[in-house]
């Protein structure tokens, strides 16, 4: 080995050494080109596609939730609105420690154990760089407090924001409704771009029929954001539009007016304009704070709404289903004008009961001693029930169906409000499917006097007095009169829907039913007499009771009403519209357990009417139990009179 | 930097004679220097606007230009004494490393010696082609097979140990700077075509031996998007970062990929993806130029080396200075296995800046010390 070391050939070495050079040199060369060919294919062949991946990793939508549309009424007073929220809210990721940070808020914005445990829930739901909401609606006390201390404070902030109000607060809870937090179930149904941004929806009321006008478009912000989704400043800023403002038919005075003659019976008002279907007022009592479904109810409270014997969350006026009693009576003449069953001279003579023909059961007029001969005009005006059982004889089930039909009975009105019921008008052919039995002749007596299987909410019977002061015309109801655009100050007036007139052979027949109405009220006598005697307009009117199921006819005949236990006295009704020669306002009462018609529910109706009439209420009547005394208030007659039927042996 | 110290008693002494005395090639100076102040700019941008950063790298740079210089006073035949001596003190550290190292990001590849704390395969990166050239130099070329054997253990033992931390990227360059010396001494090209073709015929073979996590792992290795949250994110990343910068790039300060976070180790081993997000195609074929300028003038001093020992040594480290680009940049492009190795002398980290300085120290002791041959 040592010997070859010696003759190292030192020029073939260098000869192999430069070959080998020049070799790797190219080589390099060449994994340069390859590295040069990849580059240009990601570089320059695909650089559109790895464009717009960058893009996508760096760009988030910010969606700019848009402000929802305020709610007036006729008059412009707010019903609704956006109202600046402080809300405090932590970021975790700046405030370190949680529970020290919650401890030095203490003495300045006061925190119960249910709002840290929310907030506690919501910071295992939250990036930790994004701030979460500890309370809201902060006083500006609160606010003030902070402000001073606010450099105490890390990753604790007060944003401004806004939240919905109500400032009549439980007054029009049922046709305004709420917003609340969007549901699972809400969450399926509805389209995700439009509720970009938005935590709440419509539920109940306007807020809820109207969300799609009242909600507006989102806006958006490209936002740059890092690979943890740090929001980092705006690229671009799409315009979304605001919701519409919405002017509703309502009258906020009347409605109060309403309200407030209710006293504390529960029950419902509709009114109506009968010229365009309008709605000037929808009461349901007992109302609700809508204040509370807005910041989110407590499971405590929400419990006890819906457990409240007295129903608050029921919209009464388009969700109960009453007899109608006697209030159909006016819509029975027309039906027995129309088939030629009776003329308006036509008498019957009431002594107290009816017998069908061949049968021996009795059917009770509510005045046991009898009307005497009555013509059609006396049995509307005294609302004699035999002459009635007499006419819905004579009609039979099958042409009660077809008229009371054609007054909106059986079916919802289509009011431009959610969750509306369509009450119940019985035929044989419901009968035969649901109760699986024939229909018995009986049972048109019954519903002849609005009994029975008879049901129809407030609002169908403010919209039959609509139609029968219409004389068959008449027009959807509907709150909504306008909208507006928040942005422009563009207002855009609803157009009513006429609804397909209520055909009469003969239209004398409207003047012999309105005329028959006018005594309910004018006449002494008639049993609204007391509201109409000294009414500056002329009211047409009818008055009815509903007895209340499970109690026996002669039980309830024989006892004063205000003895009876509450839950089982009488529903009070009552159909008006005035002035009865050019009307303008048709109303229907319903007062729960009110006892009668006439002592109960007209006075309401008649302050009401005043109201929207005349400005102000001039009636000087009494005043249901609870309400505000009324001046010159009289005692209530022993027995102011109504019908009171139904024959509990037909149920 | 040197310049100025230079005097002007002599008569137009041209700069690069003027350097030569202070032993320092002014080609690679300016290459190197224009790397590094490539990689500077590329680290301010890549490291999120950290001027401490760059600070802490331009230390680093002026510490290696200074070892580079020193480093280059001493003839190449210091070199080739202390080669073995170097060699075997770095494999002893070796072995120390794996018995007593510190681990870091799961490879134990640092040593604490109190004082300092560094990487001996960072050091054989050197020791390395320094031993094999040095063995070479005395022994007859072409090397014979005994001679081959001999090299082969020399090699093959500090792969295994530094693939052993695991430290697969450095293990890699440890091997090509051994094999480069091999190749240029005239390793017999029968030898290198059986050798490929050995493993060729051997893969299969081990591949149906593996157990399937393994198959996976170097399924994974092969074609990383196939687990894009995983391994395939940073080189799914990577390529958008690359792709979205075009011909012309997004500018200095303006790539986003890094900015926000989206590319990992946007500073250390990715920061040519940064580069090529925010230069573009044009930056990459200007940097690339460099490098290879580095390369053609480290073997064109390999071509003028005046013995076996210099010419072997600078080769060896010219190319694996390239085999070092090369790797870095097919791997963050997708063209290789994601393995660990650093763009040189861009790369954020200080131990490899004053590693790679160091050999170029000797590439410019070899060409600044050449005796004139007298016959």
């Amino acid at each position: 080995m040592r010997r070859r070391e010696s003759f190292k050939d030192l020029q073939g070495e260098k000869q192999t050494f430069t070959a080998r050079a020049i070799f790797a040199g190219l080589t390099c060369l060449l994994l340069s080109i390859v590295l040069v060919v990849r580059l240009v294919n990601l570089q320059i062949i695909n650089h559109d596609y790895y464009s717009t991946r960058a893009d996508d990793n760096r760009m988030r939508i910010t969606p700019v939730p848009p402000v929802r549309g305020l709610i007036y009424d006729r008059n412009g007073t707010l019903l609704a609105e956006n109202r600046p929220a402080f809300v405090l809210e932590v970021t975790p990721e700046q405030a370190g420690n949680l529970d020290a940070a919650l401890k030095s808020l203490e003495p300045v914005i006061a925190l119960t154990p249910k709002d840290i445990d929310r907030f506690k829930d919501r910071v295992r739901k939250s990036p930790r760089y994004r701030g979460v909401p500890v309370r809201s609606n902060l006083s500006m006390e609160e606010v003030a407090r902070y402000e001073i201390n606010r450099h105490d404070f890390r990753g604790i902030d007060v944003t401004a924001g806004l939240t919905r109000n109500y400032p009549m607060g439980a007054s029009a809870s049922h046709v305004v409704g709420y917003v609340g937090g969007i549901t699972e179930d809400e969450l399926k149904d509805l389209d995700p771009r439009e509720y970009q941004g938005l935590i709440q929806i419509g539920k109940v009321g306007v807020e809820k029929s109207q969300e799609d006008l009242l909600r507006g478009t989102p806006g958006a912000k490209i936002i740059e954001a890092n690979a943890y989704g740090r929001p980092l400043r705006e690229l671009d800023y799409r315009q979304g539009a605001p919701g519409k403002n919405l002017y509703l038919s309502l009258d906020a005075r009347v409605q109060s007016v309403a309200e407030t003659a209710l006293g504390n019976l529960d029950g419902a008002v509709v009114a109506i304009d009968p010229r365009n279907g309008e709605v000037i007022a929808l009461v349901s009592k007992p109302g609700f704070d809508p204040q509370l479904f807005v910041e989110g109810v407590d499971p405590t409270t929400y419990k006890a709404l819906n457990n409240d014997p007295d129903r608050p969350l029921f919209n009464r006026a388009l969700q109960g289903t009453y007899p109608p009693g006697s209030t159909v009576k006016p819509a029975m003449a027309l039906a027995g004008l129309e088939f030629n069953v009776v003329t308006p001279d036509h008498r019957e003579f009431c002594k107290g009961e009816y017998m069908l023909p061949g049968s021996s059961r009795k059917y009770r007029c509510w005045k046991r001693t009898g009307h005497g001969w009555l013509d059609l005009a006396g049995g509307v005006a005294h609302s004699c029930d035999v002459y009635f059982y007499a006419l819905a004889n004579s009609l039979g089930v099958d042409r009660i169906y077809q008229a009371m039909s054609g007054f909106g009975l059986g079916r919802p009105t289509g009011v431009d409000l959610p969750l509306e019921k369509g009450g119940l008008l019985p035929s044989r052919e419901w009968k035969r499917r649901v109760r699986k039995e024939n229909w018995y002749p009986g049972e048109t007596l019954n519903i002849g006097i609005g009994q029975g299987y008879m049901t129809a909410t407030p609002i169908q019977l403010a919209q039959m007095a609509a139609r029968i002061a219409m004389r068959g015309g008449g027009f959807r109801p509907h709150v909504v009169h306008a909208t507006e655009d928040a942005l422009t100050k563009e207002m855009k007036v609803v157009v009513p829907e006429a609804l397909p007139p209520i055909e009469m052979q003969n239209p004398a027949n409207w003047d012999a039913v309105v005329a028959a109405m006018e005594q309910v009220a004018q006449v002494p006598g008639g049993t609204a007499y007391k509201i109409g005697k000294d009414a500056p307009y002329r009211i047409a009117a009818k008055t009815g009771t509903a007895q209340v199921a499970g109690m026996a006819q002669d039980e309830a005949k024989a006892r004063d009403q205000s003895t009876i236990p509450e839950r089982l006295r009488d529903h009070a009704l009552f159909i008006a519209f005035a002035p009865a020669d050019d009307p303008k306002i048709a109303v229907g009462v319903l007062a729960e357990h009110g006892g009668h018609g006439a002592s109960v529910a007209a006075p309401i109706a008649r302050q009401v009417m005043d109201m929207y009439l005349l400005g102000e209420v001039r009636y000087r009547g009494e005043a249901p139990p609870g309400a505000p005394p009324l001046a010159n208030s009289t005692p209530a007659p022993a027995a102011a009179a109504t019908n009171d039927d139904d024959d509990a042996n037909a149920r | 930097m040197l310049t100025t110290a230079r005097r002007h008693d002599k008569p137009e002494p041209s700069l690069a004679d003027s350097l030569e005395r202070w032993h320092v090639d002014l080609w690679l100076l300016l290459l190197l220097v224009a790397v590094g102040t490539i990689g500077l700019v590329v680290l301010y941008s890549a490291s999120g606007h950290s001027l401490p950063q760059v600070i802490s790298q331009a230390q680093r740079w002026v510490i290696g230009l200074i070892v580079m210089t020193a480093v280059a006073q001493a003839p190449p035949e210091v070199y080739r004494a202390v080669a073995p001596w170097l060699y075997g003190a770095t494999v002893v550290l070796l072995v120390l490393t794996l018995a007593i190292g510190a681990v870091a990001k799961g490879a134990q590849r640092w040593l604490d010696l109190g004082i300092v704390r560094f990487q001996p395969s960072e050091m054989m990166k050197l020791a390395m082609p320094m031993a094999v050239a040095a063995f070479l130099h005395a022994r007859n070329l072409p090397p014979r097979i005994f001679t081959i054997a001999v090299t082969l253990v020399m090699i093959g033992l500090p792969t295994a140990l530094i693939a052993k931390q695991p430290d697969l990227g450095t293990a890699l360059l440890v091997v090509a700077a051994g094999m480069f010396a091999l190749f240029f001494a005239g390793f017999g090209w029968h030898w290198i075509l059986g050798a490929l073709g050995a493993i060729g015929a051997a893969a299969p073979l081990v591949w149906s031996k593996m157990h399937d996590y393994q198959r996976q792992r170097i399924l994974t290795l092969l074609d990383p998007e196939s687990d894009p949250l995983g391994a395939g994110y940073h080189i799914t990343q990577s390529k958008i970062a690359i792709g979205s910068g075009g011909l012309f790039g997004k500018g200095w300060l303006n790539g986003t990929q890094a900015k926000l976070e989206f590319l990992p180790e946007s500073h250390t081993d990715f920061i040519f993806a940064v580069y090529s997000e925010e230069f573009g195609l044009l930056g990459i074929l200007l940097l690339l130029i460099i490098y290879l300028a580095i390369v053609a003038r480290g073997l064109f001093i390999a071509a003028r080396a005046q013995d076996t020992f210099q010419r072997l040594l600078a080769a060896s480290l010219a190319m694996t200075f390239f085999i070092y680009v090369f790797i870095n940049m097919g791997m963050v492009i997708g063209l290789l296995p994601v393995v660990g190795v650093p763009l040189p002398l861009v790369s954020y980290g200080g131990t490899s800046v004053v590693s790679l300085l160091t050999g170029f120290g000797m590439l410019m002791s070899v060409q600044t010390h050449r005796k004139l041959l007298s016959s």
